[in-house]
Formats: structure tokens, C-alpha cells, sequence
């Protein structure tokens, strides 16, 4: 079992309440994780998704969370104002394979949020500044949480790749870039 | 590499099913940027001068602006664009919302239609897959319910729908084009996708749209989502509390609605109740907006929340969005005191596809003309005696096209005429045959009357902007000047002046402000309009509120840092002005003259003919027209608009420089 540790958690807390459905997080997280940032803006491509349904007054920002290494079977039920909602689209597992909600558009792979992880640390993440009637907010607290090992983009890309082509075909290529790479 | 924008317009031909992805000539984004200016570009070089709107030949253009999708706020609106089956002349809507911005994301910043599908059909956009898909299960289904069956069909709730109602499958003269709370609904675009067969257009896109100078782009940002933040917690004093905020009007976060109720005109636009704002009243109808409205809502990337979505369970979505005006229009024109009222047949009009600012004055109209004997039990068989009631059979009819309903549908002017008997009487607050704002005042405004008088747009609050509707308090107009950055270079010293005076002993309407200041207001406050309608920048940003987040010096660098177009101050007005004549030039084309260029007859008790043909001559001399409202050649010629110039002189509009002088 993993050790439990005093940790910082720092996190994004979504009022749903408070969202007007603008999606300008989604603007600007796709322009933020741009490779030269904020060179383009495609909201197919942000870490964060607001479920944007006005004719059943619903607005749910949801975050690309952790991965899904298989399909859910157990689709989740909300009651959200006295309804029903049957669906996984509240859902914030990224790479999920039910579903293309935080894929890459192109590459396919899985889009997590990082809270725009950069050095020196922004303030608040990007859709936190934007959000100026706080359907977002970003909290930090101390908190005991059990240590596990944090799946970064890296990890999650790879695991991708190794799932879609098999663990050969993923290092036979690597190899090749690698010498590729060194070769004068 | 294009910037901002695709630079690709999809063209489809309705009558043979052809679609194809075409690009554009990068110049044209030089002289006309997007938008409307592209816009009317096209519908001058590609359709016939004498198309009826309803001709197959004649095009249906949706655009997004030229900023639409990048960081710039508000950049969401779709401009839509065609001839007018009501005016007759060049019909240019816009809507804000998703739509545009999702066109863009799936790689167009235009649909070109041509043509009439066979049968009933939709439009889906999914990137590079474009489908005409049969809508015959769609067939007289509401706007919204539309949307709703589309995005289900579809389950993806990204997928952004506009749509017609029955008013538009039936060729309402009123007809409008809705994306939830945004409504393209002036001139009647909708009644010409109808007559294309086309009941909607769905899209959904994932491609990028890349910025040219990412990192100024980011900054610019953030430097106006801060003034924006402070200009929604400081509303400007001495101005009433409806205008005194950024955004479209917020009717629906104010309830305070004093100023529209005792200002503007009651029934067809007939007379003020200046004691009609009570505490009793106050009190009622803020119960009703609270109770009715859900949420408040945003179009893409803007913070302001000028919609709501109000509860309405006559609708089988049972809800709508409503901003604005829509709160009080019908019940006005109904001479009703319920707010509930106005909520429940607004949402039903929207659902059937209706403008939600003529379709009132029709009514009332037609109420007006039963009062006077001139429609009858006849016209009307059944018709109710309580206003309310009389209002929904009136719905009914009109959508329907059925019996005094088919006349009605062609809009006041034209139904004034169909009817006869002394109905033309009645048609006393259109111009260029186009229902305008409810407003029926004491003295003549001078800045207003040239707005009235030679807008394109056919609504005054896509005209107007920037300047306060009336003079200031005295006590705040030097804080007001101090703090004015938004001023054109070269008239900071005349406006602010103007500012100061304006309303001091002398300095009063009709003759303050002289001609040639009234014509340079005027100029500012298009130009800005024509800048937005390209851009795609929302007016609730730009062009409409005083003191607002986007003004001509930081445009140009916005432009700059989000298409690469280096465009100074000078080229920006000067481009918008090429729009600006342009659009003027094929309503020109299409036969529109000095004759057609009068607000309405009764807008002001006090007018004064010769003064009044004093400031249009003043104007169309400013602007470089002739006496007939014709941009003259070399106007033509300085805006690179020689094919207009030579078109005009080979149909004798305009003679030959030489013989002209």
C-alpha cells in the first residue's frame, strides 16, 4: 500500500452554478499548451471541456483528468437540478476509449490538464485567469493523500502509442530516431 | 500561411449538390478584411444587379468575421448576407454565439449558397466532411427544437446548429435565422434560406486557427479582459443605467426598464406612457424575471452575459434564450403590462423564427387597421377582443401564411399596400420599407436624423454608438472628456468640446451640432459598426456602448497580432469606408436614391424640411457623394473601387468623370 504524505494540493474547483457556457477556457487553454504558445487557438485541442447544452440549461466545465485504460461499464448517473443525467459526458477520464473527448484531434492522444504546469509557476492556471465569474477557481490546502506515481503527458503518450501499435513496433521506431537523431 | 483567418470559402450549389472548398485571393482580405466587407464584395461581382432575393441565382453568404475564433473577444458573430425580400436591397444580419467561430475551427470562414435544393435539406460540416443531408423529418419543427433533434442526431454537443422556423419555410418577409439567443433577424435572411430549401446548418470543427503574433496576441488579451472586468463594475455616471454598461443592453441582469418604458412608444409606435413605471409595476415584473430566467449566458469567448435562458414550457425545449429589447418589444406593441406576457410569445415567435422587433409592429398594425374599420370580421374571422390574445392569433397567421397572415407577412409596408383602402396611412414608421426603432420624440435630432436617414443596415442600434443619446449632466462631463481615449486622431479637440457644450443655453437641437460636426459624429460611429461587421467583433464590445473595450487605435494592432495584416489607423477607416461605400453602391445598383433616405415621418413632432436637405447635402458631401446619394467616381476611384465607377457609368448611374463636373 502507498505511504500516506502532507502534500500541497493545489486544484481547479468548478462552479457549475456560476458558468455562462462562454468557453473562453477553452480558448485559451488550447492557445496556452500550443507548441509555440498561444500560436493557435482550436478548442479541440484544450485540456478543458464545458459540456454546453442550453436548450437543458447545462454548462459543466470538466477537466481532462486520469486516464481510462478501459471503457467504463458503469456509465455514471448525475441529478443535477432534479433531472437525470445517464451519460459519461461529465466524465473527466482522458484517452478513454468509448469516447473521443480529450483526444488530440490529429495525433489521438490523450490531452490531460496540468493545471498549465511551467516554470516559474503561473499564478493560476490560464482558464482560471479567464474565467472572471469564477464558475472557475483555483484553491491550495494541505492535505494527506496517499503517494502514487503521477502519470505524466509523457507516460500517458507512450502507454498510447504502446496500446495502439504494441511494445515493438513503438521501440523498433524509437531506436531508428534515436540512431536517425545521432547520426552526424 | 494564413493568420486568422482560413482563408477558404466552401461554395454549394443547392440545385445540383456540388460543394466545393475554394480559396481566396489574399488581397481580398487587404481591401475588404472579412465579414461584411468580403461580403459584399462577392454579392456585387457575382450576382445580378435585378436578382429577386428569392431567385436560386441569388446567394445566401454566411461569414465569420475576420477575427472570429482567434484570442480577440467577442469575435463569435456570423455575418449573413444577401438581398432583402422586404427592402429589396442588400440584407446584411448578424447573430452572435458559436456558429461562426466553429465554421472557422472546421477550416471556412465562409459558406457560399446558391441555388434551391429539391426538397427540403440540412447542411453538416464536420471538418472537411460536408454533407446536404434530407431534413424532411425537420419540416415545421421549431428553431430550437431543430438545434435540439440536429445536435442529438449528432450526439455531440459541440456541434453548433442555426436554423429556420416555419416563418422561414414559408417565406416571411420577417423571417430570422436562430442559434439559440442569437438571432440573425433583420431584412428577412431567413425567408430567403427558406426559399433555398434549406432548413439548417450544422458544423463542427477541430483545426486550428493560428495567430501571428502569439505572445502580443496573449498580452492584448489580457489588457482587455482587465478594462472590460472595469468597465462591468463601473458603470459610467450621468448616463442612464441601461447604456451606462458595456455589452448589448443588459435587459435581462437590469430590472429597472424606466427608460425603455416611458421613452419609447407604446402600441404601432404611437404615443408615451411617462407615468408607466410604478414601484407596483417595478416590483411584479422583477418577480417575473427571476422566476423566468435560468441562468445567464455568453456568447463565445466574451465574459459579458448579455442572454438568459428563460423557462417556457409552451416550448418542447421548454426553455429559450432571449437578450435585450425582446424583453419588452411585444408587450409594448401590445399596449399589455405583463412582463410574463412578453416572455411567453417572445419564445414562441423565436421558436417559429420571427424578428423579434418587427413582428410586434406588424401586429399592432394590424390591430390598428381592425380598430379603424379597415380590416374587418372579414380579414379577421374569430379575432379576439383582448390585445394578448389578438397577438397569438395574429402568431399564428403569420407563420402560416394563412389568410390575412399571407399579407401580413410582407411586413408593413408592403402589406399596407396590398391592403389599400387608406392602410398606407397606417405604414408611419418605416423606412426603406423596413420597420424601425419604436421612437417617437419631440424635437429633431440632427445626428440621428442622417442615421436614419442613410443607413445601410435598415436599425438605427447597429448604426448608433459611442456618443451619448443625450447631453451630459453638467456635473460629469469633464470627468467624461478626461478619461476619452476612444476619440479619432485629429478630432479629439472638436469632440470633447462638443461633449462640454453640448446642451448649454444655444448649444441645443435641431441646429447643435452644426452640419459638419453632425456629419463627422455620424462618420465615427459607422465606421466603427463597419469595422465590427468585418472584424466579427461583437457591437456590445466595440461599436455600441460609450467608452467600450475595442476602439480605432487598438484595432489595428489586434488585426495586426492576430492575422499579421500590418493595417495603421488611417488604412482601418479607410477600409471600413470601402465596405462602407460598397454596400452603399449596390443598394445604389439596385435603385435606391436621395428619395428613399427619410426616417420615419412622425420620428420627430418638430421637423424642418430645409434644414433637413441642408444636412443630407452637407453629408453626402462629406462622404463624397452627389446630390442623389451616388458615390461620385473619383470617391469611387480613391477607394480602389474603379469597377464600381465603371459599372455605374455603363449603366448611365454616373456619367464620365470629364462631363460630371
Amino acid at each position: 500500500m502507498a505511504e500516506k504524505k502532507k502534500k500541497i494540493v493545489k486544484q481547479i474547483i468548478i462552479n457549475a452554478d456560476e458558468c455562462n457556457g462562454c468557453r473562453a477556457c477553452e480558448a485559451i487553454c488550447s492557445g496556452y499548451h500550443s507548441t509555440d504558445k498561444f500560436s493557435i487557438i482550436n478548442p479541440g485541442r484544450s485540456r478543458i471541456f464545458v459540456h454546453w447544452d442550453p436548450y437543458r440549461n447545462l454548462f459543466v466545465p470538466v477537466l481532462g483528468g486520469p486516464q481510462a485504460p478501459a471503457e467504463c461499464l458503469a456509465r455514471n448517473k448525475y441529478i443535477i437540478d432534479g433531472k437525470e443525467y445517464d451519460e459519461c459526458l461529465f466524465c473527466g477520464a482522458v484517452d478513454c476509449p468509448s469516447r473521443e473527448l480529450f483526444q488530440d484531434p490529429d495525433s489521438k492522444l490523450p490531452l490531460k490538464c496540468d493545471s498549465c504546469e511551467s516554470e516559474p509557476p503561473l499564478e493560476e492556471p490560464m482558464c482560471v485567469q479567464v474565467c472572471i465569474n469564477d464558475a472557475l477557481t483555483y484553491e491550495e490546502r494541505e492535505e494527506e493523500v496517499e503517494e502514487e506515481r503521477e502519470w505524466d503527458e509523457l507516460d500517458m503518450g507512450l502507454e498510447h502509442l504502446i496500446k495502439t501499435f504494441g511494445p515493438d513496433k513503438v521501440l523498433e521506431t524509437f531506436e531508428r530516431l534515436v540512431k536517425k537523431e545521432q547520426t552526424p | 500561411m494564413r493568420y486568422g483567418e482560413t482563408g477558404y470559402d466552401l461554395e454549394i450549389d443547392l440545385s445540383t449538390g456540388n460543394i466545393e472548398k475554394v480559396e481566396r485571393d489574399p488581397k481580398l482580405t487587404e481591401l475588404y478584411l472579412g465579414g461584411l466587407g468580403l461580403n459584399a464584395y462577392t454579392m456585387w461581382s457575382r450576382v445580378p444587379a435585378d436578382a429577386d432575393p428569392f431567385d436560386p441565382d441569388n446567394l445566401l453568404i454566411f461569414a465569420a468575421g475576420l477575427l472570429d475564433g482567434t484570442m480577440a473577444h467577442g469575435a463569435n458573430r456570423t455575418i449573413v448576407t444577401s438581398y432583402s425580400p422586404q427592402t429589396k436591397l442588400l440584407g446584411f444580419s448578424m447573430m452572435g454565439g458559436f456558429w461562426a467561430p466553429e465554421l472557422k475551427y472546421a477550416g471556412y470562414d465562409r459558406i457560399i449558397l446558391k441555388g434551391k435544393a429539391p426538397e427540403l435539406v440540412y447542411l453538416w460540416i464536420n471538418n472537411d466532411k460536408v454533407e446536404i443531408r434530407d431534413a424532411k423529418h425537420l419540416k415545421g419543427k421549431g428553431t430550437y427544437e431543430t438545434s435540439y433533434l440536429i445536435r442529438q442526431e449528432m450526439k455531440d454537443s459541440k456541434v453548433q446548429v442555426m436554423a429556420i422556423g416555419l416563418a422561414g419555410e414559408n417565406r416571411v418577409f420577417f423571417a430570422s435565422l436562430e442559434h439559440g439567443r442569437n438571432s440573425a433577424s433583420r431584412l428577412g435572411l431567413g425567408a430567403v434560406m427558406g426559399s433555398k430549401n434549406l432548413k439548417a446548418i450544422a458544423v463542427r470543427g477541430t483545426k486550428d486557427v493560428p495567430q501571428a503574433k502569439p505572445e502580443r496576441m496573449k498580452e492584448l488579451y489580457f489588457e482587455l479582459l482587465k478594462y472590460i472586468q472595469y468597465r462591468l463594475q463601473n458603470p459610467l455616471p450621468g448616463i442612464p443605467g441601461i447604456l451606462a454598461y458595456i455589452g448589448s443592453p443588459q435587459e435581462m441582469k437590469l430590472f429597472d426598464e424606466r427608460w425603455h418604458t416611458t421613452s419609447f412608444a407604446w402600441g404601432h409606435a404611437r404615443y408615451r406612457r411617462k407615468d408607466f413605471w410604478t414601484e407596483e409595476i417595478e416590483k411584479k415584473w422583477a418577480e417575473t424575471q427571476r422566476r423566468r430566467i435560468e441562468r445567464y449566458v455568453s456568447c463565445y469567448n466574451c465574459p459579458v452575459e448579455c442572454g438568459a435562458i428563460i423557462r417556457h414550457d409552451g416550448l418542447t425545449t421548454h426553455r429559450y434564450l432571449m437578450k435585450c429589447f425582446s424583453k419588452l418589444t411585444y408587450l409594448m406593441a401590445a399596449e399589455s403590462d405583463s412582463l410574463e406576457f412578453n416572455f411567453d410569445i417572445a419564445g414562441k415567435a423565436q421558436e417559429y423564427g420571427l424578428d423579434g422587433f418587427t413582428t410586434p409592429q406588424v401586429m399592432a398594425f394590424a390591430v390598428e387597421l381592425y380598430e379603424n374599420g379597415i380590416l374587418t370580421d372579414k380579414d379577421l374571422p374569430g379575432f379576439p377582443k383582448n390585445n394578448e390574445e389578438r397577438f397569438y392569433y395574429l402568431l399564428e397567421k403569420i407563420v402560416r401564411r394563412e389568410g390575412i397572415g399571407d399579407i401580413l407577412a410582407d411586413g408593413v409596408y408592403w402589406a399596407a399596400r396590398r391592403i389599400g383602402k387608406g392602410a398606407e396611412k397606417f405604414d408611419h414608421n418605416t423606412t426603406k420599407k423596413h420597420e424601425q426603432m419604436v421612437i417617437k420624440l419631440g424635437m429633431l435630432n440632427p445626428i440621428y436624423f442622417l442615421m436614419y436617414a442613410t443607413g445601410e443596415k435598415g436599425n438605427i442600434t447597429q448604426i448608433e454608438g459611442q456618443i451619448p443619446q443625450a447631453p451630459l449632466p453638467k456635473e460629469v462631463r469633464e470627468e467624461f472628456v478626461k478619461d476619452w481615449p476612444h476619440v479619432p486622431k485629429g478630432k479629439e479637440e472638436r469632440f470633447k468640446r462638443f461633449i462640454l457644450e453640448w446642451g448649454d443655453e444655444g448649444k441645443v437641437f435641431p441646429f447643435y451640432p452644426p452640419p459638419d460636426l453632425c456629419c463627422e459624429l455620424v462618420e465615427w460611429q459607422e465606421i466603427m459598426h463597419y469595422i465590427d461587421d468585418c472584424t466579427g467583433v461583437c457591437a456590445g464590445l466595440s461599436s455600441f456602448p460609450i467608452k467600450p473595450p475595442y476602439h480605432i487605435h487598438n484595432y489595428p494592432e489586434i488585426i495586426s497580432a492576430a492575422t499579421g495584416l500590418e493595417i495603421d489607423e488611417d488604412e482601418l477607416w479607410t477600409t471600413a469606408t470601402r465596405v462602407r461605400t460598397l454596400v452603399r453602391a449596390i443598394n445604389v445598383r439596385r435603385g435606391m436614391r436621395r428619395k428613399d433616405e427619410k426616417p420615419p415621418e412622425d420620428h420627430w413632432k418638430k421637423r424642418f424640411p430645409e434644414y433637413e436637405e441642408k444636412l443630407l447635402d452637407t453629408y453626402y458631401k462629406y462622404r463624397g457623394w452627389n446630390k442623389e446619394g451616388i458615390p461620385t467616381i473619383k470617391t469611387l476611384k480613391n477607394l480602389n473601387l474603379d469597377y464600381v465607377a465603371e459599372d455605374f457609368i455603363k449603366r448611365g448611374i454616373l456619367k464620365p468623370e470629364e462631363e460630371e463636373e
